[in-house]
This record gives C-alpha cells, sequence and structure tokens, in this order.
C-alpha cells in the first residue's frame, strides 16, 4: 500500500536518466572548467529538478490525504541521500509564494525501505504555514529540500528485546518508523505501541496499524481516542493505564514522542520509579521563542560570544562584543553585512517586519533581534 | 534653472524620504511567487542560450552557425552580467532563501570576482552615488567625467581611453576595487595582494574556459570557436559600456560633493539618487537587456528590489519628481549614449569652465529641464 515503484510514472523516466548519470562525470575538473562559474549543477538541474552533486533533493511521486487534516507524502530522493535511522528527523525545505520555508519532520517508514524512498505525513497546523501548504498544495513532481538525517532518538544495536512505544498526536510519525522498522526485522521480542489522538477514526495510519497488529502476532497496538474516554485506565498516559496494557512496561525499553504534556507525564512516571535511564523521549513540537524585542541573547556561534541584547543594530551590537563582521553602507542597501541567522526572530528595522524563526541570511546592519538570535559569526 | 538640490525644504526633503520608503514597503510586502519565477526563467533562458551558443559554434565550418552561435553566446554573457548577475549580487532575491539566487554566493561570467565587485559597486558606488572623490564609477579612475578633474595634457585622448575601456569593459570592472589610480599612494585602503590573487583566479577560470578549452573541444575549428568566444565578450563589453555610462552622465545628471553629504537624511540621500542617475527609453526587450538598468533612477532608489519591478514604479517616481519640482533624466539609448560621448570629448579638451547648458528631456517630453553648472558648493569643495 505505501510502496510504489517510480517505474509507474512514466513521466518522470527522463528526469531518472539525467538523476541516474553517474555525478562523477558531472562532478570532474575539466565539466567545472566548462561550466565556470556556475558549475554543472546549475546546468543540470533545468532537466532534472532533483539533481544535485551534494545537496540532497527529493521528488513528491504520490500524495495521500488519508485523513481529514493530514497529508501522506511519498518521496523519492536523489543519490545524495545516505539513508536515515528509525526516529530520526530530516529538515524539510519547501517554497511557499518564492519564499524558503525550513520545518523538521521524521520520515515514518521502515529505514529497511528501498534506500531512496521516503514517507513524510504531516499534520495541518492552524497556524503553521508550511504544514498548511503542503495539506492544500503538495502534489506530485513537486521537489523538496532535505537536510541529511539527524537526532539521537534511535533504536541501539542489538535490539532490546522488550519494546515499549508512546506516541501521541503527529509524534506518532518517529514512532511508526521504528514499529515498521522492528516488523520488517520480524523482531521476535514483545512490543506494545501505545498511540494517543484525539479520535481514532480519523488518525492517519488507522489502517496500517490494523494490519501491522493483524501480521505481527507480538505486536500489541493501543490507539486511544483522547476525547472519547472509553480506554481501560482512561484517555491519558498513566501508571495504571500502562501496568493494563504492559504489565512489564518498566522493564521495556521505551520510546515517547509527543507533545509537551505526554513527554512531561511519562518522564514523571519513569523518575519515580527510579526508570528514567530505560525512556528515551522526543518533544516533536518546536520550541517557539516569544517574540519581544525586549532582553533576549545573541549568541555568535563561530566565536562562541554570547552577549545580552542591547537592541542596537545586530551590526552594533557585533562590533560592541569585539567582533568585525564585514559591512558596507550600515543603511541596509549594500547587502555587505549578510550573515547567516541560525535561529530566533529579526525585526526589521525599516519597515518593522519580523523574520521566522529558521536559518536565513539577514543584514546584519538593519535587523534587531527579536528574543533571542543565533548568528554565524 | 535652479540649482535642483536647493529647491526644497528641510520638511519638504522629510516628506520625499518617508514617501519613498513607504514605496519601498510596498514593493517588498508584494514580492512573491512571480519575482522568483520571472528570475529563474531568465537563468533558463541564459543556460540555454549559453549551451545553444557554444554548441553551434562547434559547428562554425558553416559561417551561418558562427553567427548564430556568437550572437547566442553574446546575448548568454549579457543577460548573466546584467539583468541576473548585477541583480542578483544586489540582494534582490535574498529575501526567496534560494542559495543559488543569494547576493552573497553568486558568481558571474565576466573577470570581475563577485566579491570584489559587490565592495567597489554595491557599497561604493551605491552609498556614495555621484559624489566626487568617493564614487569610483566616475570616470572608473582613468577618464576625466567631471569638471572637476582639473585639466591635464594626458586627457586629450579622453576619448582613446573610453574606446579602451568599453572594449575591454570586464577587466576595467575587475580592476576597479584595485583603485589603479591610486598606485603608490596611502590611500588605497584594501589589502592589494588579495584583490590581486583574487582577480588573477577568475581572470584564469574565465581565460581557461572561453580561449583555451572550448576551442580545443573544437579541434580543427579552433579558431573559430576562439573568434566567436571573444566577440561575445567584447559585445557584452561594448553594451555593459554604453548602458553603464548612460546611468550617470548624460548632461543634467548632478554631482555632490563630500562636504554637502557628510551628514544626508534619509530623504537627502534619496534626492542624490534621483539626482544623479539618468534613465533610458525603450520596450521591454530592451529594458531586459539592460539589466533594467534603464530604470537606472528607481535602481539607485531602491537597489535591492528586484529589477522587473521599477517599470511598474517608474510612474509614481516621476510623478513624485513632479510634485517636488525635481528633474526626471530619461531618454533614448541613442541619445544618452550621444551626451555621454559629447561630455568625454568637451573633457578631453581644457577650460573647465561651465558646459553651455543642455536641456535633456524624457521621452515623453513633459518636465525635465535640468542644471549643468557646478554649484557653488562644488566650485567652493
Amino acid at each position: 500500500m505505501f510502496r510504489l515503484t517510480a517505474g509507474r510514472h512514466s513521466d518522470t523516466f527522463g528526469k531518472q536518466v539525467f538523476t541516474e548519470m553517474p555525478s562523477r562525470i558531472a562532478g570532474s575538473g575539466l565539466v567545472r572548467a566548462l561550466t565556470f562559474p556556475h558549475g554543472p549543477e546549475r546546468f543540470l538541474e533545468l532537466v532534472a529538478p532533483r539533481f544535485a552533486l551534494d545537496e540532497v533533493r527529493a521528488e513528491v511521486m504520490l500524495v495521500e490525504r488519508p485523513s481529514p487534516g493530514s497529508v501522506t507524502l511519498h518521496l523519492r530522493t536523489n543519490r545524495n541521500w545516505p539513508g536515515f535511522r528509525a526516529g530520526q528527523f530530516v529538515n524539510v525545505t519547501v517554497e511557499i509564494d518564492g519564499r524558503r520555508h525550513t520545518r523538521c519532520y521524521s520520515p515514518a517508514c521502515s529505514e529497511h525501505c528501498d534506500g531512496r524512498e521516503l514517507e513524510l505525513t504531516v499534520r495541518a497546523h492552524p497556524h503553521g504555514l508550511v504544514s498548511s501548504h503542503l495539506n492544500a498544495r503538495a502534489r506530485a513532481g513537486m521537489v523538496l529540500g532535505l537536510s541529511r538525517p539527524a537526532g539521537e532518538f534511535v533504536l541501539p544495536d542489538p535490539r532490546p528485546d522488550h519494546l515499549l512505544l508512546i506516541s501521541g498526536g503527529s509524534g506518532i510519525t518517529p514512532v511508526l518508523a521504528i514499529l515498521r522498522t522492528l516488523a520488517d526485522e520480524e523482531h521476535p521480542g514483545r512490543i506494545t505501541f501505545i498511540h494517543y489522538t484525539q479520535h481514532r477514526r480519523e488518525h492517519p495510519y488507522r489502517e496500517l496499524l490494523e494490519r501491522l497488529s493483524r501480521d505481527h502476532p507480538r505486536v500489541g497496538v493501543h490507539v486511544i481516542g483522547t476525547r472519547e474516554g472509553v480506554a481501560p485506565g482512561g484517555a491519558h498516559l498513566t501508571r495504571r493505564q500502562l501496568s493494563t496494557l504492559d504489565a512489564d512496561y518498566l522493564r521495556a525499553e521505551a520510546y515517547v514522542c509527543g507533545p509537551p504534556a505526554l513527554i512531561a507525564a511519562a518522564r514523571a512516571i519513569w523518575e519515580q520509579a527510579g526508570a528514567e535511564q530505560r525512556l528515551h523521549r522526543e518533544s516533536f513540537l518546536p520550541v517557539t521563542a516569544p517574540v519581544s524585542d525586549e532582553g533576549g541573547r545573541i549568541c555568535f556561534t563561530r566565536s562562541g560570544i554570547e552577549v545580552a541584547s542591547s537592541g542596537l543594530s545586530l551590526l552594533e551590537q557585533a562590533e560592541r562584543a569585539g567582533l568585525s563582521p564585514t559591512y558596507g553602507c550600515r543603511m541596509g542597501i549594500c547587502h555587505t553585512c549578510t550573515t547567516r541567522k541560525l535561529a530566533g526572530r529579526v525585526r526589521d528595522l525599516r519597515g518593522g517586519e519580523l523574520s521566522g524563526e529558521e536559518p536565513q541570511d539577514v543584514q546584519l546592519c538593519v535587523s534587531v533581534p527579536a528574543g533571542d538570535v543565533e548568528l554565524e559569526l | 534653472m535652479d540649482d535642483p538640490r536647493a529647491t526644497l525644504t528641510a520638511e519638504q526633503l522629510d516628506a520625499l524620504g518617508e514617501e519613498l520608503d513607504a514605496l519601498r514597503k510596498r514593493l517588498m510586502d508584494d514580492l512573491g511567487e512571480a519575482d522568483v519565477a520571472y528570475i529563474r526563467n531568465l537563468i533558463k533562458a541564459q543556460r540555454a542560450l549559453e549551451i545553444s551558443g557554444r554548441g553551434l559554434l562547434f559547428a562554425s565550418f558553416f559561417p551561418p552557425a558562427w553567427v548564430a552561435g556568437t550572437a547566442a553566446l553574446s546575448l548568454s554573457k549579457i543577460l548573466d552580467n546584467m539583468e541576473i548577475g548585477h541583480n542578483v549580487m544586489h540582494g534582490q532575491y535574498d529575501w526567496t532563501g534560494d542559495p543559488t539566487l543569494a547576493s552573497s554566493r553568486f558568481e558571474w561570467d565576466t573577470v570581475c570576482p563577485a566579491d570584489q565587485w559587490r565592495h567597489s559597486h554595491n557599497y561604493i558606488h551605491h552609498t556614495y552615488t555621484n559624489i566626487l572623490g568617493k564614487d569610483r564609477d566616475i570616470g572608473y579612475g582613468v577618464l576625466r567625467m567631471s569638471e572637476q578633474e582639473p585639466w591635464r595634457p594626458r586627457w586629450l585622448a579622453n576619448p582613446l581611453y573610453a574606446l579602451a575601456l568599453a572594449t575591454f569593459f570586464q577587466y576595467g570592472v575587475a580592476l576597479h576595487d584595485l583603485e589603479v589610480e591610486n598606485l603608490g599612494k596611502r590611500e588605497a585602503q584594501r589589502p592589494r595582494r588579495e584583490l590581486l590573487a583574487g582577480i588573477w583566479k577568475k581572470v584564469r577560470s574565465q581565460t581557461l574556459k572561453d580561449y583555451v578549452l572550448f576551442p580545443l573541444l573544437a579541434g580543427p575549428q579552433a579558431p573559430l570557436v576562439l573568434a566567436g568566444n571573444a566577440t561575445a565578450n567584447l559585445t557584452r563589453n561594448l553594451w555593459a559600456f554604453a548602458i553603464i555610462f548612460c546611468g550617470h552622465f548624460p548632461e543634467g545628471t548632478v554631482e555632490f560633493d563630500e562636504l554637502e553629504t557628510a551628514e544626508e537624511t534619509r530623504g537627502e540621500w534619496y534626492l542624490r539618487q534621483m539626482l544623479g542617475s539618468a534613465n533610458l527609453t525603450g520596450g521591454p526587450v530592451f529594458h531586459i537587456l539592460s539589466g533594467n538598468l534603464s530604470h537606472q533612477i528607481e535602481h539607485h532608489l531602491f537597489p535591492d528590489i528586484p529589477a522587473r519591478r521599477y517599470a511598474e514604479i517608474a510612474k509614481e517616481v516621476k510623478a513624485i519628481c513632479e510634485r517636488y519640482g525635481l528633474p526626471y533624466n530619461a531618454g533614448p539609448l541613442h541619445r544618452q549614449l550621444g551626451s555621454v560621448f559629447r561630455k568625454i570629448v568637451r573633457l578631453a579638451l581644457p577650460g573647465s569652465g561651465p558646459a553651455s547648458p543642455a536641456s535633456s528631456r524624457d521621452g515623453d517630453g513633459a518636465q525635465g529641464e535640468v542644471a549643468t553648472e557646478p554649484t557653488p558648493a562644488l566650485a567652493a569643495g
């Protein structure tokens, strides 16, 4: 159901040829010299949008809308994708109205899926620009930018025998990747999977989970509707509920991913039992910095200097911190002081616009920090 | 006519600044998919022209192929340098977050290294536009382009210098940041060795590509490919020179001195950009080929707004000029270029007195009488 062969898309065959073309030739010294200064990529990407020598890019092959407010994207990456370990996340870059936006998602597929296929499920958040966009506009043929995978929320080798997997809401994706990986490995031990969702009928992986529990008798699947209140032991994570679903839960290696309240509840239970070393957790909600021009700290990552923001422009604050960034006009026209902002928001002194939180280039001379900011300086 | 610099009160200047800031904000808020699609399509067109141009040149034994190939490669270089390179490096597409359109990472098909260009052009020229002694675009360090530059016998060759600069314009641009005229003087501020190393590296790569590798790949047709590549570079040089010299040197554009611009308000800065620049009139294709530098006035007001937007705001900028009684210097290429050439010839001769007051009218024949006399402030400076 979730697998897809690229061959089914005959219109992308031409692109495949270019994508498969050995990068060695394109990256050779002669080709680089002939295509100077732009480089071979800038020519090849015109015909093969997924082609890149180093960058990871993926093409959307199939779009499914398994439940209202969720979209599942089946991607095929280019050759630069190194593969991932179940539970890891990847930064996905999408272009919306001409601007690039980067968000973090965890693939929901098994780490044993075809090395270049990837499955992402994105739930639309009411104020989420990227998630809403993908839900409304994702279509086959769309090209996304990907980072290399990262994250420590992964299974150890060898696999623990007894596993407890817990997820809440859209935190299901990394946990599901772990579950599907174990299922592919025909894991001999016991696995208990508990998923909290508002309404059981509406969560995007209902069919898949039903199939998994049918095909793998050692996997116990429990989906709890937090707005339904019919589950044994209540609608939320408690000791009582856990012992009902898996009496030995404290002996299992536990993996939990979900909203902060779920993580906090799990942490309290495992800490009280003195078993916190068996609890592996990942919060899927981004830590949103409060939008405020007051206070905040500026971290200059290259020089390792951190200062409290004085409210002046980033350029002046960097200079007062003893740094000497290159600059020109100091009035926002020449872009000489443009520097990578790694995290946090800045306000443009000219129009008062507030930037997004993702990494992006900013003009130091006309930007003031709005809360904590990290600069590559 | 009164000196346009002196006609506005401080309040009017502040109002002018606010009006233009508001126009800038309105444009910035409106940027989106269409702007990115435009520049990407243009890049595609340029890459297609480059590939077909170089491809056709491999069939150079067939003369029409040589002509078509050379024409395509010339167009490719013009688009790459002007509407793409110049504008992308201004940061016009930095808001997209696309690394291939980032001003700090873009490199262009000419011998001038992008980072040096961003310093000499984006910073020096655009910040200190038309300020004598600061804006090194006035004469490029090799021409006498201002009455304020004292005449010496060597300026008799001014037209020859102009011809040489036009022919080798990409090298003139590349050496721009070195401040050749200051060799041996202390004023040169940036470490020369570093700049030279950068230029040398870029010249080497450009030469290798156009004059060694592509001719060699063409085997027996090597001389024809080499000639085609050289012609394309020359065509781009002449075209870029013509467009750029029409930006600030036609009669009617105003020069400033360091004293009067030492403490400028936002409004005064905008005013200097408008008075120091001149537009070229023409059709949409002409505007694209000129890199929209035909909208030099709008470009100097908002150098980091995508150039395709300049045509859209030109009417509004002109209306603002009319309302404040300011000249809006615009004319067709042949007239502006003729005016520049007359200036080059006139300044070759001694006598730094004021030129005969030339009236420069814009394309529609509306407003636009402008002063060319040096002002008392300039004469004192």
